[in-house]
């Protein structure tokens, strides 16, 4: 009853403060130099300078792909960097002339299938992408990408054999890496790791590489319980000096589950455009009963309220954990959790899935999760120890 | 190969899903008859990619900067809009723009103001913006007529859409207004129980000061017929007075009195001597139940445009909510009363039950106090 009384607290409160946060009303403002927006970058940004002279060649040129798949790639990198999906939007509208075709350039293919693999549409991706590789059988990044995808929805035999496609196309450290990923996961951690260390400490590898690597040697090292491990393996990521959303998220995470409360405060402070790090700072926030968890939580509600409004659905995994963690209500957290399993596999949606079933008494929910860890022999501790939680529980 | 390379690798990590918000415009539109007020959010991130409003580039908008930045704002935003009804293009006039946060930002808020020249039937919004520069903008409709919204989705794929606005006709506006006359006579007791008292006695005759039954059913309905007019003339003489915001009372003046009123209805059945005229008694209570009508109707909210229509409809609900009262009532009353237990067990046990109950009404509603919590 009293848990009753808080969610209908916590909820009529949300929604009072989201009242306030969307529908104050417009006004005028009085101070010419009130700062009201800071944008991506600035002029002389070496990234706006290379966006404006891209966009200068295809303004010339408007049909000739090269430069559009060049400033299309620009787009998606920086959208990974800024987490700003309009980047990815701006992406697609500069292919907008090959995007109907029937029989669109690889180049493009390629292009379309990133979009479309961040969008959640995951089956048109890799239509995309098979696509790509009947014509170009010896794609590099098609292959990649396909492992990925394919990873992410669990189809662990298929991601390997397109990860093998690379022995002899790429780098071995691109073939190690996209081995190694899948390896981590599936029960081989430790000969994932003995592989990628190597790999680590090839001088040769480029920033974003490097970034690579580190963060699956430090997702390895945080499932296996390897703390210390894991912290310098993030260290290694960080210390290449590119701001990576996933990084951040993943080491926010690490942060979280370590209690380390005020090192997520700090990590993040500054990172409250992207819903992903912003949730991750509010849950610092309520650890720590820090004032600002209130609006932020009020605030997250209103983003989560807005992306439904636009109609898509890419944030379900973290509007589950929002449910569960900031709104307490696992009842509304759990369908949203399961829909989110359907879509995408990957140890964080599993973990959410048990955490929902878990706080909402539902075995049954779990059992997907839990056929995939046997399954796939997935090596993860926390996992193992929520689904034994689960087993042991009787609701 | 290099650089290629690159890519591999950062295309492998997956990418991140929880970007914030894509970009999207909210597009509010108000019909009135031929008008159309907009109301336009646009992310002033947005308006910065496709107009550059970053005058000194140092990744900052200010106030200042967008201000200077209105005229373009304005001919860039309108270009993208293009309303019709029917064949005929609609003129967009902007009125003014103002500043407003949404989750992810600011936004510059256009008003503006859309003529289409005749009556609205089925109005045709045209969006382009910004589709040209990012594929995954949306444009949010919400398109308000009368007192019903639609909401819409724009996008690239979907950029013209039309929308009837006659659908709201004026008899589907008006059968609701008649629905909530019905629902409110019915569902509040004090009125129906004051028509009912007064009603009571009208199958009987009052001879040498006591009760006998009515001879014909002819004299026994021009009686009720002149009770229930009565009452329906003055309740919509103030009705109509209220709602046009011509006379106000007080909301605790009102209902403490119309419970007044059907205390003394029943009283006038105890002691006959002064019924002769009930007509009298239905015509000024009236007067006050109508302000309670008046009440209901301002929290329906009346819609500006159909003010008369909806008054007269919601009356006319009431009109024919009392006549099945009436309709259920005198038939049954004309046969049973020639028995011994009408006058005795009908009219003075109802009178003195409903007295019972009105004066409950009374005391709660002029003394704000709960006797009887429900």
């Amino acid at each position: 009853m009293i848990r009753l009384l808080t969610v209908g607290c916590v909820i009529g409160w949300l929604m009072l403060s989201q009242i306030d946060i969307t529908y104050a009303e417009p006004y005028r403002p009085t101070d010419d130099a009130q700062v009201l927006e800071r944008l991506s970058f600035k002029v002389t940004d070496p990234a706006a300078r290379a966006i404006e002279s891209l966009r200068a060649d295809l303004r010339n040129n408007p049909r000739h792909l090269e430069s559009a798949v060049k400033l299309a790639t620009r787009y998606i990198e920086q959208g990974r960097s800024e987490g700003d999906p309009r980047f990815l939007g701006q992406a697609q509208a500069v292919l907008t002339a090959w995007w109907n075709e029937v029989t669109p350039p690889p180049a493009m293919l390629l292009l379309r299938a990133t979009i479309r693999q961040n969008a959640h549409e995951f089956s048109e991706a890799l239509a995309d992408l098979d696509q790509v590789l009947v014509v170009q059988p010896t794609n590099t990044q098609a292959w990649l990408t396909k492992a990925s995808i394919l990873q992410v929805q669990a189809r662990y035999d298929e991601a390997r054999r397109a990860c093998q496609r690379l022995a002899r196309l790429a780098a071995s450290h691109v073939l190690l890496g996209c081995l190694g990923d899948i390896a981590g996961v599936t029960g081989q951690s430790a000969k994932s790791q003995e592989l990628l260390r190597q790999v680590l400490s090839a001088p040769t590898l480029s920033g974003r590489e490097r970034i690579w690597i580190a963060t699956i040697l430090a997702e390895t090292a945080v499932r296996t319980g390897a703390i210390r491990e894991a912290e310098e393996y993030f260290a290694e990521a960080f210390k290449v000096g590119i701001k990576d959303q996933y990084l951040l998220g993943v080491y926010a995470d690490f942060l979280l589950d370590q209690g380390r409360y005020r090192d997520v405060v700090s990590l993040l402070q500054s990172e409250t455009r992207a819903d992903g790090l912003f949730l991750r700072l509010a849950l610092a926030e309520q650890a720590l009963r820090l004032p600002a968890f209130q609006s932020h939580t009020a605030e997250l509600a209103a983003r989560f309220a807005a992306s439904r409004e636009r109609g898509t659905t890419v944030h379900v995994r973290e509007e589950a954990r929002f449910t569960l963690a900031l709104l307490r209500d696992a009842q509304r957290a759990l369908p949203l959790a399961q829909a989110n399993w359907n879509v995408q596999r990957e140890p964080a949606d599993a973990r959410i899935l048990l955490e929902c079933a878990l706080a909402d008494g539902n075995r049954a929910a779990a059992q997907p999760v839990l056929d995939w860890l046997n399954a796939n022999h997935v090596e993860d501790f926390r996992l193992r120890q929520l689904s034994e939680q689960i087993q042991e529980t009787t609701f | 190969m290099r650089t290629l390379l690159v890519l591999i690798a950062w295309l492998l990590l997956n990418l991140p899903a929880w970007a914030h918000k894509p970009s999207d415009s909210y597009l509010s539109l108000s019909v009135e008859h031929d008008q159309v007020e907009g109301r336009w959010d646009i992310a002033l991130r947005d308006l910065a990619d496709a107009i550059g409003l970053d005058r000194d580039g140092n990744g900052q908008l200010t106030w200042g900067e967008v201000r200077d930045a209105h005229g373009e704002i304005g001919t860039y935003a309108l270009s993208r809009l293009m309303l019709s009804a029917g064949t005929r293009s609609c003129t967009i006039q902007m009125l003014e723009q103002l500043i407003d946060h949404h989750t992810d930002g600011a936004y510059s808020v256009l008003r503006f103001h859309s003529n289409c020249g005749g009556p609205i039937g089925r109005l045709r919004v045209d969006y382009r913006l910004l589709f040209d520069i990012d594929a995954q903008h949306k444009g949010l409709l919400r398109l308000t007529q009368g007192g019903q919204t639609n909401t819409a989705i724009f996008s690239r794929e979907s950029a013209v859409q039309e929308f009837s606005v006659a659908e709201r006709s004026r008899w589907a506006e008006s059968r609701q207004f008649i629905h909530e006359g019905i629902r409110h006579i019915w569902l509040g007791f004090d009125h129906v129980l004051f028509l009912l008292v007064l009603l009571l006695p009208a199958v009987l005759i009052l001879a040498e000061g006591r009760w006998q039954a009515a001879g014909e059913f002819s004299s026994v309905c021009w009686n009720v017929f002149s009770i229930v007019t009565a009452f329906t003339v003055a309740h919509s003489l103030t009705l109509t007075l209220a709602a046009l915001d011509v006379v106000r009372l007080p909301s605790r003046l009102v209902e403490s009195t119309i419970a007044a009123s059907v205390v003394l209805a029943g009283l006038g059945n105890l002691y006959p001597a002064m019924t002769s005229r009930r007509w009298l008694i239905a015509f000024g209570f009236g007067l006050i139940h109508g302000f309670g009508f008046a009440a209901v109707l301002t929290d329906l909210g009346l819609p500006h445009d159909s003010l008369l229509l909806s008054l007269v409809s919601f009356n006319v609900g009431v009109e024919i909510g009392q006549l099945a009262i009436v309709a259920a009532f005198l038939p049954l009353a004309f046969m049973i009363r020639r028995s011994w237990s009408y006058p005795r067990l009908v009219l003075t046990g109802g009178s003195l039950a409903v007295i019972a109950i009105a004066l409950v009404w009374f005391t709660e509603r002029a003394f704000d106090v709960q006797l009887f919590p429900i």
